[in-house]
This record gives C-alpha cells, sequence and structure tokens, in this order.
C-alpha cells in the first residue's frame, strides 16, 4: 500500500511503560481501522460482490418462458458463443471502443496539455477546467438526445450545409449512423480522460521542462521527450475509464444508431427484455472477464494509488 | 514559461475553444427549442416562441409521471450524497492505517468502477427476485448506485489523505486534545471542502444513473428512466423542456455546491488569519 507505506501512525511508537489506557487506545485504533472500512466493504459485498456471483452462477442456469430453473447447463454459453451474430457484435464492440479510445485520447491530451501548460494563472485553469466538467455532472441521455436537432435530416448541420451549397440534398448518415454513435461517445466520455491526464501533467516538476529548455530542447522535443513520458500514467487511467464505458454502453448505441448497430451490452438489454436471464448472464460473464483482463493488463503498467 | 505567447499558444486555445463549443453547442440548440412556439416541431427553425412546453410538463402526461420521477430522484440522489459522503470518508480514515485485506478492498472498489453498469443491474435485478425481493428505487437501485458513487469517493478521499500532513494531528494531540477532538475541529475543518465535492458526485452521479437503475428501480421509474421512456413516445419539444429543466437543476446545484466549497475554503483563511 503506497499511503500506508509511510503510515501517519509515527506517534503509535509509544514508549516503554506506556500506561494501560493508552495500550488500550492502541488496540482500540486498530479495530477503528475495520470499523471505519466495514461499511465499504458490506456494501460492495452486497451490491457487486453478491450479485456477480449471482450472474455466475445463473448462466448456467435453464430457463423457459416463465422462469429460471438452477442447474448446471452450458447452453447459455453455447448458445451465444456458437452464434456469428454475437462475434460480429463483440467485434462491434471492440471497433467502436478502439476508435472511441483514440479519438479521446488525443483530444483529452491536448485539453489537458493546454490547461497544465498554457493557462498560466491558478485561477483560470480552475475556471477552464471546471468549465469542461460541468457538462460531466448533468444528464447523459439528455446530452445524447441534444444532437438530434443538430444532425439530423433537417438539423442545424445539415441545414446548413444545404444552404450553404455544399451538398445538395441533406446528409443521411449524420444521425442513426455508426458516426453519430462515436460522435457521442467522445462527447460524452473525453471528460474521463481529460480529468487523468490533466491531474497527472499538474504534477510533473516544471524544472525538467525548464531543465530540457536549457539543455537546448525545442518545444516540441520538451514535449516528446519529457511530457508525453511522463503523462503516461494518467493516460492509462483515462484508457481504464473510457475503454470500460464503451464496453459498457448500450444506450449511446441505441439511441444514436436508430437500432441499426449493437453492442455487447445492447444485446444483454434486449435478453433481459425478454426475460432471458441466464442468456444475458452468460454474456455478462464473458464482457466481464473480458473488461477486467483489460483493466488488469493497464493496471500492469500504471499504480493508481500512486497517481492519486 | 515567461517567454511571449507564440504560435502553439494560439493553436491550441482554439483547439480548447472548439471543445467548448463542442462540449455546450449541442445542449444550447435544445435549451432554444424548448421555447419553441406551440406548433413548433422538434427541429429549428423557431416556429415563434413560447413557454407553451414548459407548461405542458406541469400538465398530467400521456405517457409517464415528471413529478413523481423527479421526486423520488431526488431522494435517491440525496440519500446516496449522504451514504456516499459517510462511507468514503470512514474508508478514507481506514486506508491510512495498514490493515489487513486493505489492498483487496481498494481493488475491489476500482473493480466496482470498472464493472459494466448492465452486469451491476443485472446482477441486482436477479439477485432480489432470487430472494423474493421486490426491487425498489429506494432498496436494490439505492445499492446500485452506491456501487458507482463510493469508489468515486474513495478515490477522492485515497487522493486527499495522500497529500494530508499528519503533523496538524500530532499538534493537536501534542496539546492535548483527544482523538474525537482532533478529529472534529482538526481534520474534519480541513477536509470539509473535498467532502462536499464527494458529495456533489454523489449526488449528481446517482440523479442522473441510467443503466444501474434499469432493473433495479422495480415498479416506479426514477427521472433518467423517465426521460428515456420519453425519448420513445414524444415526438413534441415537451422532451426538450424537462431537457432545459433538469439540465437547469443540474447546474444549480453545481453552482451551489461550488459556492459552499468557496464558502468553507474562505471561513477557514479567515481562521488561520486570525489564530
Amino acid at each position: 500500500m503506497t499511503a500506508a507505506a509511510n503510515p501517519p501512525a509515527a506517534h503509535e511508537a509509544a514508549p516503554d511503560g506506556t500506561p494501560p489506557a493508552r495500550r488500550l487506545a492502541r488496540i482500540g485504533t486498530a479495530a477503528a481501522a475495520y470499523l471505519q472500512a466495514a461499511p465499504l466493504a458490506l456494501i460492495l459485498g452486497a451490491f457487486l460482490l453478491a450479485p456477480l456471483a449471482m450472474i455466475v452462477a445463473v448462466s448456467f442456469w435453464d430457463y423457459d418462458f416463465a422462469r429460471l430453473y438452477p442447474d448446471f447447463v452450458l447452453t447459455n454459453y453455447i448458445e451465444t458463443l456458437g452464434s456469428a451474430v454475437t462475434w460480429r457484435i463483440y467485434l462491434n464492440t471492440f471497433k467502436y471502443a478502439a476508435i472511441v479510445w483514440v479519438l479521446t485520447l488525443v483530444i483529452g491530451f491536448w485539453v489537458a496539455y493546454f490547461l497544465a501548460f498554457h493557462v498560466r494563472s491558478q485561477t483560470m485553469q480552475m475556471v477552464l477546467f471546471l468549465i469542461c466538467t460541468v457538462p460531466f455532472l448533468t444528464s447523459n441521455i439528455i446530452r445524447m438526445i441534444s444532437w438530434i436537432p443538430v444532425l439530423g435530416r433537417n438539423g442545424l448541420v445539415n441545414t446548413a450545409l444545404v444552404d450553404l451549397g455544399i451538398v445538395p440534398a441533406p446528409i443521411e448518415w449524420l444521425l442513426y449512423s455508426d458516426f453519430a454513435v462515436v460522435l457521442a461517445m467522445v462527447h460524452l466520455y473525453t471528460l474521463f480522460m481529460v480529468t487523468p491526464i490533466f491531474n497527472t501533467l499538474m504534477r510533473i516538476d516544471r524544472a525538467l521542462v525548464e531543465a530540457a529548455r536549457d539543455a537546448g530542447a525545442s518545444s516540441f522535443q520538451v514535449l516528446t521527450n519529457v511530457i508525453l513520458p511522463l503523462a503516461k500514467p494518467g493516460m492509462a487511467i483515462g484508457t481504464i475509464f473510457v475503454v470500460t464505458l464503451v464496453m459498457a454502453d448500450f444506450i449511446t448505441v441505441q439511441v444514436m444508431s436508430g437500432g441499426q448497430s449493437a453492442s455487447v451490452a445492447l444485446m444483454m438489454r434486449n435478453q433481459m427484455s425478454l426475460l432471458q436471464y441466464p442468456a444475458a448472464a452468460a454474456n455478462a460473464v464473458v464482457l466481464l472477464a473480458i473488461v477486467l483482463l483489460l483493466v488488469a493488463a493497464i493496471l500492469r503498467v500504471v499504480d493508481i494509488r500512486k497517481e492519486l | 514559461m515567461s517567454e511571449t505567447r507564440g504560435l502553439e499558444f494560439w493553436i491550441l486555445a482554439l483547439f480548447f475553444a472548439l471543445f467548448v463549443v463542442f462540449l455546450y453547442g449541442p445542449l444550447s440548440a435544445i435549451v432554444i427549442l424548448s421555447f419553441q412556439g406551440p406548433d413548433g416541431g422538434l427541429t429549428f427553425p423557431l416556429n415563434g416562441t413560447s413557454l407553451h412546453w414548459f407548461r405542458n410538463l406541469t400538465e398530467r402526461q400521456a405517457v409517464g409521471d415528471f413529478g413523481g420521477s423527479f421526486r423520488r430522484s431526488l431522494t435517491l440522489g440525496i440519500g446516496v450524497m449522504l451514504v456516499t459522503v459517510v462511507v468514503s470518508l470512514l474508508a478514507g480514515l481506514a486506508f491510512r492505517r495498514r490493515f489487513l485485506g486493505a489492498t483487496p478492498l481498494f481493488y475491489l472498489s476500482v473493480a466496482s468502477l470498472v464493472v459494466p453498469s448492465i452486469i451491476v443491474s443485472l446482477g441486482i435485478g436477479v439477485m432480489f427476485q432470487q430472494v423474493g425481493l421486490r426491487p425498489a428505487w429506494y432498496s436494490s437501485a439505492f445499492g446500485a448506485h452506491l456501487t458507482w458513487t463510493l469508489p468515486f469517493g474513495v478515490l477522492i478521499m485515497f487522493a486527499v489523505f495522500n497529500r494530508f500532513s499528519p503533523a496538524y494531528e500530532e499538534a493537536a494531540r501534542d496539546l492535548g486534545a483527544s482523538a474525537w477532538q482532533t478529529f472534529l475541529h482538526v481534520l474534519l475543518p480541513m477536509i470539509a471542502p473535498m467532502l462536499v465535492g464527494v458529495g456533489l458526485f454523489g449526488f449528481t452521479l446517482s440523479y442522473d444513473e441510467f443503466a444501474r437503475s434499469l432493473m433495479t428501480s422495480g415498479t416506479y421509474n426514477t427521472l433518467p428512466l423517465e426521460i428515456y421512456g420519453m425519448t420513445t413516445n414524444v415526438t413534441t419539444p415537451v422532451l426538450y423542456a424537462l431537457g432545459t429543466v433538469t439540465t437547469l437543476f443540474s447546474f444549480l446545484v453545481i453552482v451551489a455546491t461550488l459556492g459552499a466549497i468557496l464558502w468553507l475554503g474562505r471561513r477557514r483563511a479567515r481562521g488561520q488569519g486570525m489564530a
């Protein structure tokens, strides 16, 4: 534990001949840590671990239109993994994740870089950062549907393009397409990349930049040789956020593709609305395994606790 | 970085400005369109301006119940906020010490952040069903929202205590303060602005949560579920009016919170000046 490696508990190393009350207090502080951690452990146990265990169990159950039958069958996995449609949907989900990841990484880095290295006053920095943060604290669904009057057939973009004579007829693929899905996801999720990268950039010792300049580095060389390597942990944490959010997304895919594209989570959602819970559970187990493997791989590169 | 601002600055400033337009542009489109005249449609141009659709919002809807779902989301958000602040603070305090299971608990919190929300929703929904409990917004959805807000709270508290010098507490103790007095008069005032921030996260993440409420909210919809239902059924600007009202509400919550954080910071600065 990074935090516990230098425990703020140095004062607890009491000298010999500690009065009994003090010793009791020390045992008290040890017990206090468990009491303080208990609510978090209980809540995550009840509402994360237990439901996940339930899903793993249910993924082996049998079912019909009315109810679930506790059992141990592999049919849910065989049916879902044996179908070409499932594989195409997984591939499509990876495609979204890859495209959105690249776009949010590029946009997020430049926004964070501008805030951290080009805005000089600290107040201005915080104000501009808050401007980026506020939309994140409003409803995702509202932010998504707000694209409809912009991108629609009679939307702002199409009207402008037709009026300016750039295109003869409204462009159809602006809304209800893969383009719209990716655009909305970048709109919703870029902040998850900006925040961790900004946090990392703010912690870079400015003396390093000065030293590189004194040694004759151009500002491009400072960027590629000093700042980018030091920004990697922030990029890794942003990647965890963006990739897991895109892999889990179904509502953006549903609304913005107009039902023409699918993602793994949307497939699960449809199975759930048909009450095919074991089939959805089998997909959940596969999706969860993929997501956890991805995150574990990224966590090998970066120690989150050091970056907080 | 003392030289005058070069080309790089202006290119990046333009890029940043475009990013802000990208963030706020679409939102302003629906705010404008919510003032659409009574005969206007879902797209531009404005067919006159009116408050028709806002009035329409307060009337009984053909589909859904806007007032009830707003009250439920508000109550749920406040409850989730309170639990998130208290539990995150306690966990943050616990993580300052070495204790058995600290590392697994930390990674469990991270896992809570990365597990796809629809899986949490499905798991809790099926679990309640199998145990024989009826899912409801104040029980199963409450727990589902906590799996999303708590990791944020815990990570923020972790970051706060990473930077927190124990010297203040040691000084208080040396002056004879009890553990409880040290906590109440030294530690709590110093981290209060951060706790308000955790509260803001707790409230807004719960207030806007959709996927985790999907299988867990039971008979009565929360506001995001209601809005989602409207996107598929409603074809009038009343949808935009609802979007404008809820977004305005979110903005008010954010502004009030920032005000509280600034006020706490200033009050502390004044206190230090007097001491």
